[in-house]
């Protein structure tokens, strides 16, 4: 509490976060001592492969899910910081609506049983039971105007809208309580492209109108450059890198980052793109590999890979978890132009 | 000119028709979705018309059966269906019957014996045999309207008044039981029982079913485990046995309906599990659907979502299984009292009825005796047809 009371802008710091799921004695451990402070207006980038624990922590910070470990302080609207993840329900009720969350299938995050002004309207009902019902309507209205839903249709049930429509009624309903962070999980995944472009713009319109602050869940690289601020790249739920999007794209410093950014298809015939093929599949988070959890896949690694585990230090302007992310030389994301 | 312009009004007309239509389709809710679909199958809605009809003969039974379940005529026994006639002596009369009874076949005291000895000869008890004399001399008119036995209708209002009867003699229109009881009017009173008790029964597996499975499959962990466990007891009991032990627990002094109902209790409240199971099913899945999880987010307390949400969200469902289920009710009390274990004479459901026919003499000499059969099939039938087309209807968006 005392360092965020040094930079004022900080509106969320993650701290050592994990979780983990037992079942049948098994442990798993999805979520591993993730840490990083995202500054108000930010959009965060979370990039990983599927299975990395991305969406586990997405879950965690918006407490869908309980995290084991760990601590989320979040500096309210009032300027009080909560620790998130511990709220008595008093605080929790009047916390809650300020972090919202986007999901990534508009299909089933909207209850196909309820008009579209019932979804939207639903969160101002539950927390403001008292509201008369010309105001509530009002309110979703002015909302969904705003995500550019036809305010005719709002009558309808959700089956009668495309995709992007019910991702926009889904960012409608992410609204409605003015929050401050959304965190969005994969939220244009399951879109066009077309779609994906427009979702992503509004999205950007929103943030600036609102001033929000986002968390942004995705597997896609070039939608997590487009929109992210600052990029966090998590291999087996550990934050592997964390930094700056251009810094982290034009010069990873470490070897995952660089495998996955070489994984990007450039749009551009004349532009071979070398890629770097990972060995083997992703370990099994149930019993992960001594040291670095990376090493087994790494082309660079060395005998003080496998023995120890790398802390998240910085190097060259951003958080990494690499034992030679100073020696290394690695190659980033090519745009192209340069 | 003036062509050209009518032309474009009527298609716009049309279009405007066509945009109605389709906006009525996008406005629809879940349940006009599943209603319009369900007209759609036509044997869903043949089985609902045949259903309310049986169940309106039901409600109406004691108006529109003839004769109530306690008249009873020592010289009609096992008569065959009374054939309707319309003309008498070449001239119409409307319709009408003529008097038919049983009678002993007059026999000398020597044929008699002869005939005593030879049935102990075989084995057999002695019955004098009979003739069915039918006096076709004089025409009975059916009339409408009669006044005869009183009852309450719907337990309130008294009356004697019935839709049909004669003056003189019986009708029997589906033939007589060997007391001479009207098979038509025990088959009518019957259902009053055979399609309502069910319902009770459903009614209760079905509220605990919902409770106790909802308990399970929201609460998880040990409470779940408790709950299946106690589930798979049960459902490991074998049924009659258990129906044989409970009709004999219950005391033989309460009037025999009360006794059905007694029984039909204690039946669901041992026959809730597969239900139980279902929604314990359903609640886990729908737990992590996304719109489950984004009003959790949204502060919606746990009732709220339970109700809106998730109930909602199989509601469909439990309306197809309680369809479903209320045939295997009228099946289990047919059953029941064709075991001797359910309902007893005179109080009437037609597993009763069926009982009555179980010997094969009955089968052989008196084959109407099988009549209330069809009536059972033809009720479990439509009763499936209609869960059929509901869970075809259920799942509106496909």
């Amino acid at each position: 509490m005392s360092e965020q009371t040094k930079d004022p802008n900080v509106i969320l710091r993650v701290s050592h976060i994990s979780k983990r799921f037992t079942s049948k004695g098994v442990c798993v451990r999805a979520v591993t001592d993730v840490s990083f402070d995202v500054r108000k207006g930010e959009t965060i980038g979370i990039v990983g492969e599927s299975g990395c624990g991305k969406t586990t922590l997405g879950r965690c910070v918006v407490r869908a899910i309980e995290a084991s470990e760990g601590e989320v302080k979040y500096t309210a609207r009032d300027g009080v910081t909560y620790d998130f993840l511990r709220l008595n329900k008093a605080d929790m009720k009047k916390v809650r609506k300020e972090i919202q969350m986007i999901f990534q299938d508009p299909y089933s995050s909207l209850d196909p049983r309820m008009t579209v002004i019932d979804i939207i309207a639903e969160p101002l009902k539950a927390n403001y039971p008292k509201m008369p019902k010309a105001e509530v309507e009002q309110r979703v209205i002015e909302i969904a105007k705003r995500v550019g839903l036809n305010t005719t249709y709002l009558k309808r049930y959700p089956h009668a809208f495309s995709g992007g429509q019910r991702q926009r009624i889904g960012i409608a309903r992410a609204l409605i309580l003015h929050p401050q962070v959304i965190v969005c999980d994969e939220a244009v995944s399951a879109l066009d492209v077309s779609i994906q472009a427009q979702i992503i713009n509004l999205l950007k319109d929103l943030q600036k109108e609102l001033e929000l602050t986002y968390l942004f869940i995705s597997h896609d690289l070039s939608v997590v450059e487009h929109i992210s601020d600052k990029v966090g790249v998590m291999y087996l739920g550990r934050l592997v890198e964390f930094g700056e999007t251009d810094k982290l794209f034009s010069r990873p410093r470490h070897p995952y980052t660089e495998a996955l950014l070489s994984a990007v298809p450039i749009a551009d015939p004349d532009i071979q793109n070398e890629r770097i093929p990972l060995q083997g599949e992703i370990p099994n988070p149930a019993n992960p590999p001594s040291g670095c959890y990376f090493h087994e896949r790494c082309r660079y690694c060395q005998e003080k890979c496998v023995q120890e585990v790398p802390d998240l230090h910085e190097a060259d302007g951003r958080m990494v978890a690499c034992h030679f992310a100073e020696e290394l030389h690695l190659r980033g994301f090519d745009y192209g132009q340069d | 000119m003036a062509e050209t312009d009518k032309k474009a009004l009527r298609a716009q007309k049309r279009a405007e028709k066509a945009r109605r239509k389709e906006e009525k389709y996008y406005l629809a809710s879940q349940w006009q979705l599943m209603a319009r679909k369900l007209g759609k199958h036509q044997l869903a809605r043949i089985s609902l018309i045949i259903l309310g009809f049986l169940y309106f003969v039901a409600l109406f039974g004691n108006f529109l059966a003839p004769y109530s379940l306690t008249e009873y005529d020592a010289n009609s026994k096992d008569l065959p269906p009374t054939p309707l006639h319309f003309s008498h002596d070449g001239k119409f009369i409307g319709p009408f019957v003529y008097h038919a009874e049983r009678q002993t076949v007059k026999m000398s005291v020597a044929e008699k014996s002869a005939a005593q000895k030879a049935a102990k000869e075989r084995g057999e008890k002695y019955t004098p045999p009979t003739l069915i004399m039918t006096d076709d001399t004089e025409p009975i008119p059916i009339q409408w309207f009669v006044h005869g036995s009183s009852y309450k209708f719907l337990g309130l209002i008294e009356s004697d008044l019935h839709l049909f009867g004669v003056e003189k003699g019986k009708v029997f229109l589906f033939g007589a039981d060997s007391m001479g009881r009207d098979l038509f009017s025990r088959i009518i009173l019957g259902s009053q029982v055979s399609l309502t008790i069910p319902f009770a029964g459903t009614l209760i597996s079905f509220v605990l079913g919902l409770v106790i499975g909802s308990v399970s499959g929201y609460f998880g962990g040990w409470v779940d485990n408790v709950i299946q466990r106690v589930i798979e007891v049960l459902n490991s009991l074998p049924s009659l046995p258990l129906w044989m032990a409970l009709s004999a627990a219950i005391p033989a002094g309460i009037p025999p309906v009360q006794m059905y109902l007694l029984i039909t209790v204690i039946l669901s409240l041992i026959s809730w599990t597969g239900l139980a199971r279902v929604v314990r099913g359903k609640f886990m899945s729908l737990k992590n659907e996304d719109y489950v999880m984004a009003a959790k987010l949204a502060g919606v307390s746990d009732m709220k979502i339970i109700m809106k949400h998730m109930v909602p969200g199989f509601m469909s469902y439990l309306i197809v299984n309680l369809t479903l289920g209320i045939p295997s009710m009228i099946i289990g009390e047919t059953s029941m009292s064709f075991l001797g274990l359910g309902i007893q004479s005179p109080a009437t459901s037609w597993g009763v009825l069926l009982k009555e026919a179980q010997d094969v003499t009955s089968i052989a000499l008196h084959p109407w005796c099988l009549i209330p059969l069809f009536f059972v099939v033809l009720t479990v039938l439509a009763f499936n047809f209609l869960g059929d087309g509901m869970r075809d209807a259920a799942d509106p968006y496909k």
